[in-house]
């Protein structure tokens, strides 16, 4: 074990090194670059044994790593942005063929105009494919995250795919300093490959011919639910068994921060989960709130358990979402009053947009939306504007 | 090395009940990959006519091990695929099984960039000269004056010369071959696989439906184009271009037989007229022309 200062980007880099990938294939776009820089560096160096596929475009990038993947090894790649929606055809082969692997997200907000800070808007584009989604708050996280997606979708219950996404440039160029654990902690953890299938030579087996019944096609669809909703318990025992080796857990699907004796509740992913700890400290110091905050690790599976069990007796709950779904609301706030409500939690619910587009958002500007909101419900029992788009201070 | 077809392997790759249509091009080309290299083969299939021919889930009339795939991505996968069967120590011939649209257009970028690394697989294009899975849609490889259902009065553009692109690569292995002449492709692609790198086969597969001619006469027409030399038989290993046997004879373009025996069989040429007629033979010199600067 050793303490080294790792961007974001490193810190993916040096998880896919430690997790034994065989073959990485990507291509460059602002700010997931370093990351593929590093795990050529590292391969051509001869630190890491593996190859590297170095592709013409993203769609390549995805399909090669799918192919090798499909093959029987370990593959790992990375994009953003404009990058990850040029791979989005690929993201929904990848999960139909039930075949594990992992991306690093640089979530990056999406053209036009050219812009390549933070937003969630990529990430979000893919819930409905299939792959397991999170959101990491810090790169400690990134780190730890990106080994077990691993493990996790490399579990029989699960054997889809899954990303991690990282915020361009708040967690993908920022040095923070990252624990790295060691090889021999990784390889315990992270025994061989695993799949439900692969192509060899002589072995007929065919992968995604014109099915026969449109009902069997369904029951395919049902299954990847099924086992997203499995997923559920595997990223928590993943979680747990992490912990046990390194004393890291975060919790599983969801991480509550301040919460037991909270009534007013933040809900947010990403890296300015960060921001709303500090927030949620200080309003309770300086303005006497009972402020709690949920951090939502993984978007897929969507956490309605954790979400029920934490917001059930909420005063309020105010979401913010880093995108949005134009002409309806943003993605975190849309998922989180369908799974309160038909658990029959009827706590009032708001939706922020903020920081949409890379705009910078602070403790500060969350206090503010969390004050103005707040106030409101203590006043009136509801919100009088449950979608509201917040450009801060 | 020369193929005696009676000492090739009876084992089948494209079995009975697969949903090929009478008189089909591919499955004849199907049959001998089959034959040629048998149970190494791995065959990567991009949305096309070959996703068809395999028939329903989850039965298949197809014994090779075969991983279908969008469009754009097929190359890729195989790069990829490939690279896990060597990482792996598996003896496996990773095979991109498309068509012209998979190839030339849609999938072209993928296909540059295995080509540009020099990725060990083989692409095979199987050109039946239009998007006959979509129902006969223009391609860049329609040759000019062929009617297709988006271009009704003849198409206005020539056919794109793929394999002279692919030899632009400086890959290891270019050829180019037709469904009519068995033991030339066998031949091709057992050499192919002989060779580590990129490879690239283009295979001239004339389709009764999209073309429009009688589902007995597939060989016939296919034999047609290399006799009037329209289409030509070579290979290039390293970027050196030998005219094939089958071909040979028509470096003599007295030899040649009139394109119009050619064009007549099929009824997507039923309205050409003369002076297209004309353009097509001057392409067809042309063709020759250039390619013999290669040899």
């Amino acid at each position: 074990m050793v303490v080294k200062p790792l961007t974001g980007n490193y810190a993916a880099a040096w998880a896919a090194k430690l997790a034994r990938v065989k073959v990485v294939a990507a291509f460059p776009i602002t700010p997931q670059t370093t990351i593929v820089e590093k795990l050529a560096q590292f391969i051509e160096s001869g630190e890491m044994d593996a190859r590297m596929i170095r592709v013409e475009s993203e769609h390549s990038a995805l399909a090669a790593v799918y192919g090798a993947a499909s093959g029987g090894v370990r593959a790992f790649t990375a994009t953003a942005s404009h990058g990850l929606m040029y791979m989005h055809e690929m993201l929904w082969w990848v999960a139909g063929a039930r075949i594990p692997m992992v991306m690093a997200v640089a979530m990056r907000t999406m053209g036009p105009p050219w812009n390549i800070w933070t937003d969630h808007s990529d990430i979000m584009g893919q819930r409905d494919t299939g792959w397991l989604i999170m959101l990491a708050e810090h790169n400690q996280e990134v780190l730890d995250e990106t080994i077990k997606m691993f493990k996790i979708t490399e579990d029989e219950r699960v054997y889809l795919p899954g990303i991690v996404g990282l915020d361009a440039f708040i967690l993908s160029h920022t040095t923070e300093p990252v624990d790295l654990p060691d090889q021999e902690v990784v390889d315990t953890f992270l025994p061989g490959r695993k799949q439900p299938y692969s192509f060899r030579p002589g072995d007929p087996l065919i992968m995604g011919n014109i099915p026969r019944s449109l009902k069997e096609n369904m029951k395919m669809r049902e299954d990847i639910h099924r086992s997203q909703e499995a997923a559920k318990e595997v990223i928590g025992e993943v979680d747990k068994e992490w912990g046990e080796l390194t004393g890291r857990s975060y919790g599983g699907l969801v991480e509550c921060y301040r919460c037991s004796d909270a009534k007013h509740f933040i809900v947010g992913a990403g890296a300015w989960v960060g921001d709303m700890r500090e927030a949620v400290d200080r309003l309770r110091a300086e303005h006497g709130f009972k402020a709690g905050l949920v951090k939502v690790r993984y978007v897929r599976p969507f956490p309605r358990e954790e979400m029920v069990k934490w917001l059930a007796n909420a005063k309020s709950v105010i979401v913010f979402d880093r995108s949005v779904s134009p002409g309806s609301a943003g993605p975190l706030f849309l998922d989180t009053v369908t799974h309160l409500t038909i658990s029959g939690v009827r706590a009032p619910v708001k939706n922020v947009l903020a920081g949409l587009t890379g705009l910078d958002v602070t403790y500060g500007d969350i206090m503010d939306a969390f004050i103005a909101s707040v106030s409101e419900v203590e006043e009136m029992g509801t919100f009088t504007k449950t979608i509201e788009w917040f450009y801060g201070r | 090395m020369v193929i005696n077809i009676k000492e090739l392997p009876k084992e089948k790759y494209l079995l009975p009940g697969n949903a090929a249509c009478p008189g089909c091009p591919e499955s004849l080309g199907l049959k001998y990959l089959g034959m040629a290299l048998g149970d190494k083969v791995i065959l990567v299939v991009p949305a096309g006519c070959t996703s068809v021919i395999q028939g329903l889930a989850p039965g298949a009339g197809f014994k090779f091990p075969t991983l279908n795939v969008p469009f754009a991505s097929s190359d890729s996968v195989a790069s990829g695929l490939a690279a896990a069967k060597e990482i792996l120590g598996e003896d496996a011939v990773v095979v991109a099984w498309a068509g012209d649209g998979g190839t030339a257009d849609i999938g072209f970028a993928t296909l540059s960039g295995a080509a540009e690394r020099n990725d060990n697989i083989i692409h095979i294009c199987v050109d039946n000269e239009a998007y006959m899975n979509t129902g006969i849609q223009r391609s860049s490889l329609t040759p000019y004056g062929a009617w297709t259902t988006t271009t009704w009065t003849g198409k206005r553009e020539r056919k794109k010369d793929l394999a002279l692109i692919m030899l632009a690569h400086r890959v290891p292995y270019v050829a180019t071959a037709s469904i009519a002449y068995p033991t030339d492709f066998i031949e091709k692609v057992r050499k192919a696989a002989s060779i580590k790198g990129f490879k690239f086969i283009h295979l001239h597969a004339p389709c009764p439906v999209g073309w429009r001619f009688d589902p007995g006469k597939t060989v016939t027409v296919a034999k047609l184009a290399v006799e009037t030399g329209m289409w030509i038989l070579y290979e290039a290993v390293d970027g050196k271009v030998t005219i094939s046997p089958f071909s040979r004879p028509y470096l003599d373009k007295s030899k040649r037989k009139p394109i119009r025996e050619y064009l007549k069989l099929q009824d997507r040429f039923r309205n050409i007229r003369d002076e297209d007629i004309k353009k097509l033979e001057q392409m067809v010199d042309e063709a020759w022309e250039t390619l013999l600067k290669f040899a």
